[in-house]
């Protein structure tokens, strides 16, 4: 299967609605809409030449420079006969992240989309649990973003006691 | 009974509810690491379970956006903690189509010899483990001795055993020593028998046969569905193996089978390992006999740029100077581009997503964890089990917690 290929069927299906066909070694990468996401990989999965059945990974990429346009869900599909991988982007705005669940489409999307919404704060429309899968519930920010740095290593304002370093003297001189 | 209900504000449906909820986990025996399942329980039957995952987060895909290239080897050893040199080489070999270097064919050799030793500790730690949860103990102690012998053969190569840290980007940080070699021949020459007892004390056994047969099957449609990859995949009776479909690392150059099973089911997961532990012998001694006609002294390719130089050149030569300098102080140049690169794991697909914008560090690295993606499919596939049938699926899926959580 050619990538021309793939680009024709997708044109004629979806015209200018799909934009940005790239190839990034070895991978296919083609960009749309947000709202056609649901459209398009019912598409993938079910043309029967196209065959895109497996959803291989699912993830978010966060953009802070690109504004308007900040958050990218991306979509990585295989067709295990042909064996070929295709990747679908789809941009959405930060303050308004809402993006379609493809939980329903492929079952491997219901824990993927929760990560992405626990690291990159991506509200999946339509997601039966859409609840933090790593990170503790309380937390009320999306850590992967780009504006929040590492912690500091060095830092000295924890509470020791909680790291059961409370009574270690070399610490002694640290505390306040 | 009628009376209580009356003067008591219960939750709806608790008086006539007959299940009751039971956890399994963070730390119980047999989970085999920290994550957590509730359970709903009939009796002994399993209405419902809920999964919890994230114990051992250690948000990996944020420290990798603040560390050089080279250094995110380290992360990637305490993935799959089981087979730390799969990840440590799915990492270089990400890297290496990054910055698109062609690797001899003899480093190519040597990671697989790598890689198939790691797949043979893998499956032997989970099959063995699933003797353990049926109750049998004597395999689990037996194949550790050989696991054992395997990881002197990565101590030899690396220096350590678990968290192994092997190789560079661009090939190994040393060549094998004779020591490696020859406790590598020693290692296939009695192995096998090994192998074969292990098979013979539980393969044909009526009690292993009796708890795992029909134990948490999955339907190919099902786990495909799911996502799942490597030999739970297999055992459902797909094909699908990163060595055949996205050939890496040289693996088309060797002649291999991928075995497949028919049912899905924890017996057919357990039968698919021990194959793939076959095949993985049978690629070994292919390795062996391939790098016996090549240079020796080949094992790291030509990138100045990556490669970090002898350390004696480094005090004498005034280009390895140049090129330690600017790898350590990172002057390179990295290209710009998006990379997924997955290898064959211990446990299923372990993609690395990589986006680079030309920076020290990468943009953006997601590790497409097969643990994690297919997990999920728990829930289903103990509905309606028994306790114990969850215990052995849950062990038969090779969960390794570090995976899953990142």
């Amino acid at each position: 299967m050619t990538n021309e290929f793939i680009q024709e069927k997708l044109s004629k299906a979806f015209g200018e609605e799909i934009f940005d066909y790239v190839q990034h070694y070895d991978v296919f990468t083609f960009t749309a809409d947000k709202e056609l996401n649901l459209k398009i990989l019912t598409f993938l999965k079910e043309d029967a030449e196209l065959n895109f059945a497996f959803l291989n990974d699912l993830t978010a990429i966060h953009y802070p420079e690109n504004s308007g346009k900040e958050l990218a869900v991306v979509y990585l599909l295989q067709n295990m006969q042909e064996r070929k991988r295709i990747r679908l982007k789809v941009f959405t705005n930060i303050a308004k992240p809402d993006v379609y669940t493809a939980s329903a489409l492929f079952s491997t999307a219901n824990w993927l989309e929760r990560e992405a919404y626990d690291f990159y704060g991506v509200n999946f429309v339509g997601h039966p649990n859409l609840i933090r899968i790593m990170n503790v519930d309380e937390m009320d920010y999306f850590p992967m973003r780009k504006e929040y740095p590492l912690e500091d290593q060095s830092r000295i304002d924890k509470d020791d006691e909680m790291f059961g370093r409370k009574n270690m003297s070399i610490y002694a001189g640290e505390q306040k | 009974m009628q009376e209580s209900k009356n003067n008591i504000p219960l939750p709806e449906g608790t008086i006539n509810r007959k299940t009751y909820t039971m956890n399994l986990g963070p730390t119980h025996p047999a989970t085999h690491g920290v994550f957590q399942n509730i359970l709903e329980m009939d009796g002994e039957r399993i209405v419902n379970a809920v999964p919890t995952v994230g114990y051992i987060h250690r948000a990996f895909e944020k420290i990798a956006e603040h560390r050089p290239f080279y250094q995110i080897t380290t992360l990637t050893d305490r993935l799959n903690y089981c087979s730390s040199p799969i990840n440590n080489m799915g990492w270089h070999l990400t890297m290496e189509k990054l910055i698109q270097v062609e690797i001899p064919k003899r480093v190519e050799y040597m990671r697989v010899i790598v890689m198939e030793l790691s797949r043979i500790a893998d499956h032997l730690v989970c099959n063995s483990v699933i003797g353990v949860d049926t109750g049998a103990l004597t395999g689990f102690v037996y194949v550790f001795e050989f696991r054992e012998l395997i990881y002197e053969i990565f101590e030899e190569i690396c220096g350590s055993r678990l968290t192994t840290n092997m190789g560079r980007i661009g090939g190994f940080e040393r060549n094998f020593s004779d020591a490696a070699w020859n406790k590598l021949d020693n290692f296939i020459k009695i192995f096998p028998k090994a192998m074969r007892e292990f098979e013979t004390l539980l393969t044909r056994n009526k009690i292993f046969m009796d708890r795992t047969i029909d134990a948490g099957a999955i339907t190919a449609e099902r786990a495909i569905n799911y996502g799942f990859t490597g030999p739970n995949l297999r055992a459902t009776g797909v094909d699908y193996d990163v060595r055949t479909s996205f050939p890496y690392s040289g693996y088309e150059d060797f002649n291999f089978e991928i075995p497949v099973g028919k049912t899905g089911d924890t017996y057919d997961r357990y039968l698919v390992r021990n194959a793939e532990i076959w095949q993985s012998l049978s690629i070994i001694e292919q390795a062996l006999e391939k790098i016996a006609s090549l240079d020796p002294t080949i094992f790291h390719a030509d990138v100045p740029d990556f490669y970090l130089p002898e350390k004696a050149d480094v005090y004498t030569k005034m280009e390895a100077l140049i090129y330690h300098f600017k790898i350590v102080m990172g002057e390179t140049d990295i290209p710009k581009g998006e990379v997924y690169s997955a290898v064959e794991g211990g446990n299923g697909e372990l993609g690395f997503y990589l986006i680079s914008d030309g920076g020290r560090t990468p943009y953006r690295l997601h590790f497409r964890r097969p643990c994690f993606i297919y997990y999920q499919a728990f829930p289903e596939m103990v509905k309606g089990a028994m306790l114990s049938d969850a215990v052995v699926t849950m062990s038969s899926l090779n969960l390794i917690a570090g995976e899953l959580d990142g």
